[in-house]
């Protein structure tokens, strides 16, 4: 397995509040990783640095050294639409356009200048497929994606994000606004994907992490305190903070 | 006195002031269109008035009405667009951006009659318009700027952030962002501020009196030629509109059915304005449901 992603001592100050206090984390082609820990842990900034989300927040520093295949992100000639275009995101609440089902998957392909209509058919189709949405929304393609339900409408966030063939997938709690039949249908939509795409994800839920994802990193006040293969972290931890916050000891 | 009983005038005295407000707007509409719409007919709205004699008609000034409102809008909303895209979206929270908007908010409460005086200075004297449709367009946009730039901001505030981190998360630029989903997306609440500042460009008379003129001269509505002074699309011509003519008839008219030219001419003005308002609120309502499918 390569190596697709790095982060070498990732510092994230708000003004003087450091957020990140030096987060070195790898992570492999393909598979899910889990990021867990309590509440303002700081994973989610973490999470928007690895496609510099967090580039939109005015006062916002970050050092160290993010590399996507090997290249600096946060270079000056880094190219930030190109980047997120291979670092796809899924965010907390789902956030379909106001346009219909194919519009808003095939939204990115033709922001990038395709106009045929058949290619687009087959990538939204596709697209739609991978999310395990396209069954139920095959017949409305051409309804507002506003009309489905939280669940159906996160999967079409991840379809148009496939649509334009990320390498990578950063996911900020894609499950937490969802009731548990659409977590569930959510979560194996992920197991689909890991097969083929590099699946970050945020969430609060142990037990989503514990059943989708391959590695999970704990972190806790701007720290990583320990990442390493799920069944270890959840079975058996290395550090006292793990054990004390996956028992619900606290957090 | 008891909770209960306090709640109870509380509530009654609410139900009173509201009552009351309605009960005025029902009156005066009631008056104006009970009197005015004895008036309406074909041959009131198309023939020009008269200035000595009875049976004079409101066409031309009608005609100006909208051709000014139209005017106002294509020199007002791309710079109100503009203006409003740049303090939601691009404008950084700093002391700039302050004095802009303090700037728009006392622009927005100059009283109509001094915005009116200065563009006579301005663009009858200094830039030699005359009194023209033209001087009226931009005193109107003088007027209609601030209103227009606050409601289109608002407009453009009320869409969700998300919108735009999808937007930027997807790859696209900022710019792109706000064109491509952030406008669609704001397009029904845009276009219903759009129609309601129309209803009060059409309902104004201070500002227009010192710029738009007070005379109707004749026009041939067969010759579209811009560049002939009778062509109603000439808008060099001297354009006396219908809330202009209202306060003209009421000052100094002289014909004999004054009262009753009046009394058409602002049922004719009210209705244009209520409808502006349903049509507001009807394309507005359409165009969410039409996006968003919401029932």
């Amino acid at each position: 397995m390569a190596t697709i992603l790095t982060s070498r001592d990732v510092h994230v100050y708000y003004g003087n509040h450091e957020a990140l206090k030096g987060i070195s984390l790898d992570f492999e082609e393909k598979g899910i990783t889990a990021l867990i820990g309590p509440s303002g842990s700081s994973k989610s900034t973490y999470l928007r640095t690895l496609n510099r989300m967090n580039d939109m927040i005015p006062g916002v520093t970050v050092t160290g050294n993010i590399a996507f295949q090997g290249n600096d992100i946060y270079a000056p000639q880094t190219d930030l639409v190109a980047l997120r275009k291979q670092i796809g995101m899924v965010f907390q609440q789902p956030n379909p356009f106001p346009f219909s089902v194919y519009d808003n998957v095939a939204f990115g392909l033709r922001i990038a200048g395709q106009k045929n209509r058949e290619a687009l058919d087959a990538v939204v189709e596709n697209a739609l497929r991978q999310a395990a949405v396209w069954d139920e929304v095959k017949d409305h393609l051409h309804d507002s994606a506003l009309a489905l339900s939280g669940g159906q409408q996160q999967r079409v966030c991840i379809a148009r994000v496939l649509a334009v063939s990320p390498k990578i997938i950063l996911l900020d709690e894609p499950t937490s606004a969802l009731d548990p039949i659409s977590s569930s249908q959510i979560e194996s939509t992920l197991l689909q994907l890991r097969k083929d795409y590099t699946i970050i994800t945020v969430t609060h839920n142990l037990q989503q992490a514990s059943r989708i994802a391959d590695r999970t990193a704990f972190f806790m006040n701007g720290e990583v305190v320990e990442v390493d293969d799920t069944k270890k972290i959840f079975m058996n931890p290395a550090k006292k903070e793990t054990e004390d916050y996956i028992s619900g000891r606290f957090g | 006195m008891n909770p209960k009983l306090s709640n109870k005038i509380a509530n009654g005295a609410l139900y009173g002031i509201a009552g009351f407000i309605v009960l005025i707007l029902a009156a005066l509409l009631g008056y104006i269109i009970i009197t005015g719409l004895p008036m309406l007919n074909w041959h009131f709205l198309t023939t020009p008035a008269r200035a000595f004699t009875a049976g004079g008609g409101i066409g031309i000034q009608l005609f100006n009405s909208f051709y000014l409102l139209l005017l106002t809008l294509l020199i007002s909303f791309p710079i109100a667009l503009g203006a409003g895209i740049y303090l939601n979206e691009y404008a950084p929270n700093n002391w700039v951006t302050n004095v802009v908007r303090t700037a728009i908010e006392i622009l927005s409460s100059l009283p109509s009659v001094v915005v009116g005086l200065f563009g006579f200075l301005i663009f009858v004297v200094q830039f030699d318009f005359g009194f023209s449709i033209l001087s009226g367009a931009f005193a109107l946009t003088f007027f209609n700027l601030p209103l227009l730039t606050r409601s289109i901001e608002e407009s453009l505030a009320a869409i969700s952030n998300t919108q735009r981190e999808g937007g930027l998360a997807l790859g696209l630029s900022k710019w792109e962002t706000v064109t491509r989903i952030i406008l669609p997306a704001a397009l029904p609440s845009i276009l219903t501020g759009v129609i309601l500042s129309a209803g009060r460009i059409f309902g104004e008379a201070a500002a227009l009196i010192f710029t738009a003129g007070q005379s109707a001269p004749a026009l041939d509505f067969t010759d579209w030629n811009p560049f002939n002074i009778s062509s109603p699309l000439n808008p060099m011509r001297p354009a006396e509109t219908l809330a202009v003519h209202i306060w003209k008839i009421n000052s100094e008219g002289i014909m004999p059915d004054a009262k009753a030219v009046s009394s058409g001419a602002s049922a004719v003005l009210v209705i244009s304005v209520l409808v502006f308002n349903i049509l507001a609120r009807f394309i507005g309502k359409r165009l969410y449901q039409k996006l968003t499918s919401a029932k």
